[in-house]
């Protein structure tokens, strides 16, 4: 049979990085073709190739056997492939028809293209379960249902090849599911998808066949019902990982974190945290689940001081530390922080490894007197850390934006683990960062709740939350909406995060 | 009644280089590239049209150079802010300070006048049109009323009004104006869909360096018969003003124009007036368009919401 896609010899590099070295991929007609691998592995690198954005140093791209050029994203669209890219590239203030259409109006007046739409719209609704009012404002619609209008961008342009990168990431796992059926629907239509992930899961749920990256090569491909998890994740990898956290049973001290009744209102008086109330025990690891938007981000800034709760108690060993609002304070109290966007809050990117390793923790009397901070003795503890947590390069002068995702983490986990905190409040430990250091991650989070320490988990890899918490609060919308234990299954707590059911209070 | 219907068609006639900058700030905008040089590509143009009317005695030679040297410099704003990725705003200011500079230094030189550009002759001048039967009806009433306030304006009056109503044609109804208004609120949504950002941009700016001569070529030759030194006083400001006002809307900017035209007619027809006895100085009169535009700009009227993209460089990486 002759690919849908063939690519033969691409070779990519951005300056020094060599982003894809002679990958060859062939995409078979009607199949859904998986490619996973980690973070910087040159997925996204070779799909944009695909797809017109960047233009191969090297290399050849065949449609349907035929070699071709594709210098840009009309020429690719041009030849029937469309991308659904992991941030939507819609325009808020249109509504879906006016997405849809853009680029392909089809005349000088845009007129005749709307109404074209709009039939061409309900006819994919019906045909791929792809409902979306044509008339609505993108802005306004929840994450899927843009999603949606994605896709229908691609196939209203005459896609017969979709790549879609990375599309479960916003989604709950129910609008997930519902994706990968309108995906099937499509395959069984005689439509070609490309899907980049680097979940496993999804990989194995869907794809009938799977191509492996890592380090901008191509290194397996495999028949997906011939493989499995395991062996995905040690081709990604290259070496053999543990896939599932080796933990024992906790030992649950008495409570150290109690909030009480916690609201926090945003501007425009909208309660984003709303009257929250939850205990976290000594020697326990409390894990938040929840889609991303729901007031998790919110909570997090609230309990680390970063803003002062509209009402209600934050009781740390016994005292209130809401009514501070002052994160150096709270700090000072024994609470780390490993804020959600590492590369905003958890670190000073332009800084030098060895000064963001000290951030909050500059006034160390360790570090020096007075006004005065030694370097020598910051560079000291900065390479003592990195040894302790194995951060590559191990340099403490090198940009702590030249680190990749993982390593940023790690950096800044060193920081916060080493100041020896009775509570570790933890946001998103893992997003951006590669299957290897995942696992250390996770071990190290484990270890410190086994010294004892308490610790306050947020996620949206629901995988991660149910594989290290002791108990799982799922948050939606604001508000807690229940507490299940780590066996709790996945359709459960799916419901709780699409806020379909509440516990009674 | 005569006093009223001269100070609403003066009214217009203020608005008209208010009306053309605030749609070539549109243009702009709405494309994601921010505009602070409208006033130094009016005063530029004002400055050519002007030189170029007394040397040709055309005022249609005017407004030909005018336009050019006003596309001219929108070219350089856009290479600026399209190709080097620069900060709009600096690109803004720096066209303000080079027209303000070099329309004085090189009036000085060609005309020797101070600054100033000879007075133009009728012919170089775009006076109000001699529309057949409007004397006619100059007794009548109502009718002779309206004809005043509306029929005694130069060609480009009536040009701007049609302006305005392609403007808002074009952006809700045309390819281009759907294409525009996305690479102002999303260009990578735009460049995913296969469209050239830098082409649409290019071509806003490019529409607003038009606009913007046609205002420049008004005030010099329409309002007024030669050039002196800042003669635009700050209306490509008061545009921005009006524009933000608007929300980027044409027929809203329209109305804000007019505003801003009546406030600066008024001060005109209002010297020596007193109020309860006490009389008003001249320059309080004066003073009010400007304090209307403080007032605007920060924001105390509604809420406005930029194009998402405007000011910011498009690059392909995130």
């Amino acid at each position: 049979m002759i690919p849908a896609i063939e690519l033969i010899g691409i070779d990519k590099r951005f300056g020094t990085v060599h982003a894809n070295k002679d990958v060859n991929l062939a995409i078979a007609p009607g199949s859904i073709h998986g490619i996973i691998g980690e973070n910087g592995a040159g997925k996204s690198t070779l799909m944009s190739i695909l797809f017109g954005f960047y233009h191969a140093d090297k290399g050849e791209i065949r449609v349907k056997g035929k070699p071709v050029k594709i210098k840009s994203s009309s020429d690719a669209i041009s030849m029937g492939i469309g991308m659904v890219h992991q941030h939507f590239m819609l325009v808020d203030p249109f509504t879906v028809l006016e997405n849809v259409v853009l680029g392909a109006e089809n005349g000088a007046l845009i007129g005749p293209a709307l109404d074209k739409a709009r039939a061409e719209l309900t006819r994919l609704a019906h045909e791929y379960e792809l409902d979306v009012d044509p008339d609505a404002l993108v802005g306004e619609l929840p994450v899927g249902l843009q999603q949606r209008v994605e896709i229908l961008k691609a196939l209203f342009k005459g896609a017969e090849t979709l790549i879609l990168d990375e599309p479960t990431g916003v989604l709950t796992p129910d609008e997930a599911d519902h994706l990968f059926r309108i995906l099937g629907t499509l395959r069984d239509q005689g439509k070609t998808v490309i899907l980049i992930t680097h979940k496993l899961r999804e990989i194995m749920a869907i794809t009938d066949r799977v191509s492996v990256m890592r380090r901008g090569e191509m290194v397996a491909t495999f028949e997906t019902r011939k493989t499995s998890v395991e062996q995905l994740a040690d081709a990604m990898v290259g070496r053999h990982v543990l896939l599932s956290v080796d933990k024992g049973k906790p030992n649950p001290g008495e409570v150290i974190l109690d909030v009480r009744g916690l609201t926090w209102k945003d501007k425009k008086g909208v309660p984003r945290v709303d009257n929250v109330s939850f205990t976290v025990r000594k020697g326990e690891i409390v894990g938040i689940a929840g889609v991303s938007g729901n007031g998790q981000s919110e909570l997090l800034d609230v309990i680390s001081g970063i803003v002062k709760p509209t009402s209600g108690q934050v009781i740390f060993e016994g005292k209130d530390i809401g009514i501070m609002g002052d994160p150096a304070h709270v700090r000072a109290e024994g609470i780390a922080h490993v804020p959600e966007d590492r590369q905003h809050r958890g670190l000073i990117k332009e800084f030098d490894a060895s000064e963001s390793m000290i951030l909050g923790w500059h006034h160390d009397e360790a570090l020096g007197h007075g006004f005065r901070l030694d370097r020598a003795k910051v560079i000291a503890r900065a390479k003592a850390e990195m040894e302790t947590f194995d951060v590559r390069p191990p340099d403490p002068f090198l940009k702590s934006a030249k680190f990749s995702g993982g390593n940023q983490q790690k950096i800044i986990l060193a920081r916060e683990m080493l100041s020896n905190p009775d509570l570790l409040i933890v946001g998103q430990p893992t997003r951006g960062v590669d299957i290897g250091a995942i696992e250390f991650i996770h071990k190290r989070i484990i270890a410190l709740r086994d010294q004892g320490k308490a610790i306050l988990l947020v996620s949206v890899e629901l995988d991660e939350i149910r594989s290290l918490s002791d108990r799982i609060l799922v948050m939606f919308a604001g508000k807690i909406m229940g507490v299940r234990g780590p066996e709790a299954d996945e359709r459960e707590l799916g419901l709780l995060m699409a806020g379909v059911v509440k516990d009674a209070a | 009644m005569d006093l009223y219907a001269e100070i609403l068609a003066s009214t217009i006639r203020m608005s008209v280089p208010l009306v053309l900058a605030a749609l070539a700030g549109l243009w702009s905008e709405r494309s994601g590239i921010v505009d602070i040089g409208l006033e130094g590509k009016m005063l530029a143009a004002a400055f050519i049209a002007a030189s170029a009317s007394a040397v040709y005695g055309s005022a249609w030679i005017g407004l030909f150079f005018a336009i050019l040297v006003s596309v001219g410099l929108a070219l350089v704003h856009g290479y600026a802010s399209i190709n080097q990725r620069g900060n709009q705003v600096v690109s803004g200011v720096a066209i303000n300070m080079l027209a303000a500079g070099l329309a004085v230094v090189l009036g000085n030189t060609w005309f020797k006048e101070g600054g100033r550009t000879p007075s133009l002759p009728p012919e170089g001048r775009f006076l109000p049109l001699d529309i057949p039967g409007v004397a006619a009806l100059a007794d009548v009433p109502v009718l002779g009323f309206l004809a005043k306030v509306f029929l005694s304006h130069s060609i480009i009056t009536y040009v701007a009004i049609i302006l305005v109503v392609l403007t808002a044609w074009s952006l809700s109804r045309t390819r281009f104006g759907l294409r525009l208004r996305a690479v102002g609120e999303n260009p990578h949504a735009v460049d995913t869909a296969g469209i050239s950002v830098a082409g649409l941009r290019y071509r806003a700016v490019i529409i607003a360096g038009v606009l913007c001569g046609l205002a420049g070529a008004f005030i010099s030759t329409s309002l007024s018969s030669s050039f002196v030194r800042d003669m635009t006083a700050g209306s490509g400001f008061m545009a921005l003003a009006a524009l933000i006002f608007a929300n980027w809307r044409p027929w809203r900017a329209l109305f804000a124009c007019l505003l801003f035209g009546f406030l600066q007619a008024s001060g005109n027809y209002l010297q020596g007036v007193s109020l309860g006895g006490v009389q008003i100085p001249v320059q309080f009169i004066n003073m009010l368009p400007y304090v209307l535009t403080v007032v605007l700009l920060a924001g105390f009227i509604g809420k406005s919401i930029p194009p998402r993209a405007s000011g910011i460089p498009y690059t392909k990486d995130r």
